[in-house]
């Protein structure tokens, strides 16, 4: 199942749609969420600067967390030397996803950018 | 002379056993998933070098070049990158941090007492 949070108007920013076909494609996900969470931050409304993904992938099978991180990283590598600013990376396999891992709540802004 | 900034960060680096690169500063971090990591440092009572990636605009692209990661608070562990905010974070709730700063000689706050003997 593929979340894909969508803004006021009932759409999912373009953003999000390349983050969800590029993590789709790359990773073949069982489960996957993309959380814009720029609205938690000192950026203009409806910006896709800081997302949360939660990703759930046999591709993280024998991983050690920064390896999954940077294969995520590198899947979005356009993105994040574009305008994507923040990236908060949940990457669990689907043995650690059925077993109940949890994704952290992200942290509140503190005014920089 | 030119600035270095890949040098400049390699000899930070080395400089502390922990060190990181965040928004603002420990005192006043400016940024949530940079006050995290501080907050986690500071649970463990660990002490360590921080670098102000908002006021210096070479270091925070450099440091990004360095490591190879696109995102800031980066945490670095005896020279060796460890990760972000994320990873810190999950380190901290496995207690995979204190096996981290126990290797590299730091005694984490939080280390229970019992795994001292090991």
């Amino acid at each position: 199942v593929n979340l894909l949070t969508r803004n006021m108007s009932g759409m999912a920013g373009p953003v999000a749609s390349i983050i969800e076909r590029k993590l789709t494609d790359m990773l073949k996900p069982s489960h996957l969420q993309i959380i814009n969470e720029s609205y938690m931050h000192s950026v203009p409304k409806n910006s896709e600067t800081h997302f949360k993904v939660v990703v759930v992938s046999e591709s993280f099978t024998d991983k050690k967390p920064l390896a999954r991180h940077r294969l995520v990283n590198d899947v979005l590598k356009e993105e994040l030397s574009s305008g994507v600013h923040a990236l908060s990376i949940n990457a669990f396999t689907p043995e650690q996803w059925d077993k109940g891992r949890q994704v952290d709540k992200s942290p509140n802004c503190m005014g920089g950018f | 002379a030119p600035r270095d900034v890949q040098k400049e960060i390699g000899d930070l680096v080395a400089k502390n056993k922990v060190v990181i690169f965040m928004k603002g500063v420990p005192e006043a971090p400016q940024c949530g998933f940079s006050n995290a990591v501080v907050q986690i440092l500071r649970m463990h009572a660990v002490t360590y070098d921080a670098h102000n990636v908002l006021v210096d605009e070479e270091l925070r692209q450099g440091i990004k070049d360095f490591s190879s990661w696109p995102t800031i608070p980066q945490v670095y562990i005896e020279g060796e990158f460890i990760g972000g905010c994320d990873i810190l974070l999950q380190m901290h709730q496995t207690g995979e941090l204190i096996e981290e700063l126990q290797k590299v000689g730091i005694k984490s706050a939080l280390m229970d007492p019992e795994d001292e003997k090991k």
